[in-house]
């Protein structure tokens, strides 16, 4: 039965089964896909005997009509109907199995907003893209979505559930197969919609307890959001350059924002500070600490020419400190920013003649 | 063949294109042939568009990150694809050419009922189009066709144009459909009775109750979007009251059985072709023509499929997906009776017979995908990524476009008296067959894998099959080109076909090719069926004086 598993998973380029929900689904798949290949073979099969058994001999060929009897017709609508409904019987009940979360499952708000999942756990940490779950335990995940519509899937799970503005949807699922599996957006939602990508680490539960108690314990109360993995955790003793580098990579800055110069989804931060912007409004402005705070707080106000306006508001969301930090991260990335390393290029500007 | 006036009927008039030359009179034309070949350039200008944004898609996709255009002009192009293929060339393409050309031919009607406002339908085609192309490439619409609230009622890109210009191409839609239903109801000739109807009227009148049903609540929809978008209005918006899943409901209860406004005259148009080039008449004719009924009526019952992963009530989804069966079961049906009918047949390996192949082949495993989707825990993993993807497009490519190519071959000597080469036709068959495969399946695999649609960039894994699918979207490209130059080539110094090319004894084939202007000099009557091939030539045919 495994080996035909693997088999089956593999011709059909099936991901892992990490629940097993998503191994009862692929035995479903499995029973439909050959079922309906050998019926399609059949009918198609016969179609092509009949197209060499009859080729036209003469151009005025006369032939028989041949007319039904009730019985092929009855055939017909027989075979198809009891079949389809054989796979419905077996699909719709695990449908509802689906749609019907056990009791004393480990509840986990989803949140989807462009472009990035939000994470929190009723009893204490959050985090950004990564959703942490014991092995062996039910998680339900409550859904919702800031501002479009989203749709959670992750492929190992077999699992999709659309995250809706204004609503809460729900699902579950029971991860058994410790490990590290993608998570996607399913449903269009705009720029960033391919690159809203998250993790779903599902833990041994003893190291997920031990995870839990340590956010716990550790986490800083006042943040938002958590720590994507541990060793992204905040570190409150380093530069005020690296703390701003990581509360932007918590907030999702860089899923717009590039630091080496690359055209994105928003400007890039390299060399930004103190240069001059054109906005769309055909105005110009230079870049300084008022106006990237401003950009952090009503991104709508001053859009730079050739971008849309699809930064959400970080109103509320990060402190005056939080704030600064990031602004000197960005301060911080210059080209010509001294480094530790030699020059690489002559040490002179040459003089150009005309 | 089976005309039964006592005298032969005289054809004296010049045919329909040479009987008026110039363009104005073709612009103000009355003749349902004429209005049925503006139709043919007009519908394939919007399939070239729609193809090239499909290359633009396919080549994006050719690489995992960026390869030749930002995510926001990729996310217009499809778009633009969906937008122009749907509602420039699947819904308006056979009903518009082949309907207009061959339902009155077919019934032995001299026009259809109200063949001004059959020209009122290209002009609203026209408008329709060019607002909403225009619109879409000035304001860089981005909603995708579904046009899904709110992300469409808070984009910041131009959405009313095109939602103004889909409006006015389903106005154009409404009023074939009801001049179809009024013609097939009311101008059948003595003797064409409705259980002598051929397939392709049976399959277009069914089409044309869904248009004039369902096309009326698309418009509405539309047009709350519009509201909401230009005016605020609070409909589908969460964050001024709506309800996004609202729009989906509405949406679908269009877009499904619009669906089948695309497919079911392709149905048509094979049950012909099947039946001419095996020489047989169609095995289970009633059963093919109720099918068609059945679908159409099923149809509006089963928009829900689209909204498994919504967070709709699991009964309701239960209901559903067992609906859904209902469309396969009838899809089903008609395909054993195709089959059946080349039963004892004398089947001539034609082009246009290549096309019915490739149809058939395509249709049934475009219908099991089908069929798999709607059960509905399967659905939960495919939803949303490209293995729908690939069903719709085995149904919509696989199915409609190989069914219009098929009623093109069989049809081009009918509506220009002029033969195309059939080397070349047999040439570019095989070439779009293995293109189509070769574009479509990898993508059933990228869905199985989880690979989500509308993706401008994607992680590594999906890269081999993508690239195999760009490969096969270029010879399907190639393919299509081939064609469009040997008919083109045709129409220039093809030889003549004479009136009957493939000795058919559909109705349609009881005129000259080209038809003279006016269809019949005297009212046709028959006393047999179409394509009853059981008795030679002298029994059936009835030759026609010139």
């Amino acid at each position: 039965m495994n080996l035909l598993n693997e088999f089956l998973r593999h011709l059909l380029f099936l991901p892992q089964q990490a629940s097993e929900w998503a191994r009862q689904l692929d035995y479903l798949h499995y029973f439909v896909f050959v079922t309906a290949m050998l019926g399609a073979w059949t009918t198609l099969a016969t179609a092509t005997v009949f197209v060499f058994r009859y080729r036209r001999k003469h151009a005025e060929q006369s032939t028989p009509i041949v007319d039904p009897k009730p019985i092929h017709e009855a055939v017909f609508i027989g075979l198809p109907l009891v079949l389809f409904l054989a796979y419905f019987a077996i699909g719709y009940p695990q449908y509802v199995r689906l749609q019907t979360p056990p009791r004393g499952a480990i509840d986990v708000y989803v949140q989807g907003k462009k472009w990035m999942w939000k994470f929190a756990y009723p009893d204490g940490p959050n985090s950004t893209d990564v959703l942490r779950v014991p092995a062996g335990r039910p998680v339900r995940l409550l859904m919702t979505s800031r501002d479009v519509i989203h749709s959670f899937y992750v492929p190992a799970l077999r699992l999709k559930q659309d995250a809706l503005p204004g609503r809460y949807t729900q699902v579950w699922f029971n991860a058994d197969a410790p490990g590290r599996y993608p998570i996607f957006c399913a449903e269009y939602c705009g720029l960033g919609h391919s690159a809203m990508l998250g993790e779903l680490v599902v833990m041994p539960a003893a190291e997920w307890d031990a995870w839990v108690e340590q956010q716990r314990r550790g986490g800083n109360p006042r943040a938002q959001d958590g720590q994507p993995t541990a060793a992204e955790d905040v570190d409150l003793r380093g530069s005020i350059v690296e703390q701003g580098r990581r509360i932007a990579a918590v907030q999702g800055c860089f899923k717009c924002h590039s630091v080496d110069g690359s055209q994105h989804i928003g400007p890039t931060w390299l060399d930004l500070y103190g240069r001059s912007v054109k906005l769309e409004n055909g105005k110009t402005i230079v870049a300084d600490e008022a106006y990237l705070t401003r950009s952090m707080m009503e991104p709508n106000a001053e859009i730079v020419a050739g971008y849309k306006g699809v930064m959400p508001t970080y109103q509320g969301k990060l402190t005056g400190p939080d704030a600064a930090a990031i602004t000197e991260f960005i301060k911080s990335l210059r080209t010509d920013a001294p480094t530790a390393e030699p020059q690489k290029g002559p040490a002179y500007v040459p003089v150009t003649g005309k | 063949m089976s005309q039964s006036p006592a005298s032969s009927p005289v054809y004296n008039e010049p045919n329909y294109l040479d009987a008026e030359k110039g363009l104005r009179s073709w612009l103000t034309t009355l003749d349902h042939k004429r209005i049925g070949v503006m139709y043919l350039v007009l519908t394939l200008v919007g399939f070239f568009l729609g193809g090239v944004f499909a290359l633009l898609i396919r080549l994006e996709l050719l690489t995992p990150g960026p390869t030749i255009m930002d995510a926001m002009t990729y996310n217009r192009m499809f778009t633009l694809h969906g937008v122009v293929m749907i509602f420039l060339f699947m819904i308006p393409a056979i009903p518009g050419i082949f309907g207009n050309f061959f339902i009155p031919l077919m019934i032995g009607a001299q026009d259809v009922a109200f063949p001004r406002i059959n020209l009122l339908s290209v002009y609203l085609y026209l408008a329709g189009a060019a607002i909403a192309l225009v619109g879409m490439i000035n304001g860089g619409t981005d909603t995708g066709w579904t046009f899904y609230t709110p992300y469409s009622t808070t984009t910041v890109t131009t959405v009313a144009p095109v939602l103004l210009g889909a409006f006015i191409l389903g106005m154009g839609s409404i009023v074939t459909g009801l001049n179809f239903i009024v013609t097939v109801h009311t101008m059948r000739a003595p003797g064409v009775t409705w259980m002598r109807l051929p397939l392709f009227v049976w399959a277009m009148y069914a089409t044309s109750v869904i248009q004039v049903l369902a096309t009326p609540v698309l418009g509405m929809t539309l047009l709350l979007v519009a509201f909401e978008k230009v005016f605020g209005f609070g409909i589908f918006d969460p964050a001024r009251g709506g309800d996004p899943i609202l729009f989906q409901h509405l949406f679908w209860f269009y877009s499904h059985p619009a669906v089948y406004i695309m497919i079911l005259p392709a149905m048509g148009v094979v049950s012909e072709v099947v039946q001419t080039f095996a020489r047989k008449n169609m095995f289970g004719y009633k059963a093919v023509a109720f099918s068609s009924l059945g679908i159409a009526f099923v149809g509006f019952f089963v928009w829900g499929h689209h909204l498994f992963t919504s967070g709709q009530s699991t009964f309701a989804s239960g209901v559903f997906g067992v609906l859904s069966m209902f469309v396969g079961l009838f899809t089903a049906i008609k395909v054993f009776n195709w089959t059946a009918t080349m039963y004892k047949g004398a089947i001539q390996v034609s082009a246009p017979f290549v096309y019915f192949m490739g149809f058939l082949y395509f249709l049934v495993f475009g219908g099991l995908t089908g069929i798999a989707l709607s059960t509905v825990s399967l659905d939960v993993h495919w939803q949303d990524t490209y293995f729908v993807v690939a069903h719709f497009h085995f149904i919509m490519v696989g199915g409609t476009i190989m069914a219009f190519l098929a009623g093109l071959h069989y049809w081009w000597p009918k509506m220009f008296g002029k033969m195309y080469s059939e080397r070349w036709a047999l040439a570019a068959a095989v070439l779009v067959i293995i293109g189509f495969n070769a574009t479509f399946i990898p993508q059933f695999l990228l869905g199985n894998m989880g690979m989500p649609r509308r993706y401008y960039s994607y992680p590594e894994q999906f890269w081999p099959l993508n690239v195999a699918s760009t490969a096969g979207a270029s010879l399907l490209a190639f393919g299509f080109t081939l064609i469009l130059f040997y008919l083109i080539a045709s129409l220039v110094k093809g030889r003549a076909s004479g009136p009957n090319p493939w000795l058919s004894r559909g109705y349609e084939w009881n005129t000259p090719s080209p038809p003279s202007l006016q269809n019949f000099p005297q009212t046709p009557e028959y006393d047999r069926g179409p394509h009853e091939y059981q008795d030679g030539p002298a029994a059936a045919e009835v030759k026609h004086a010139h």
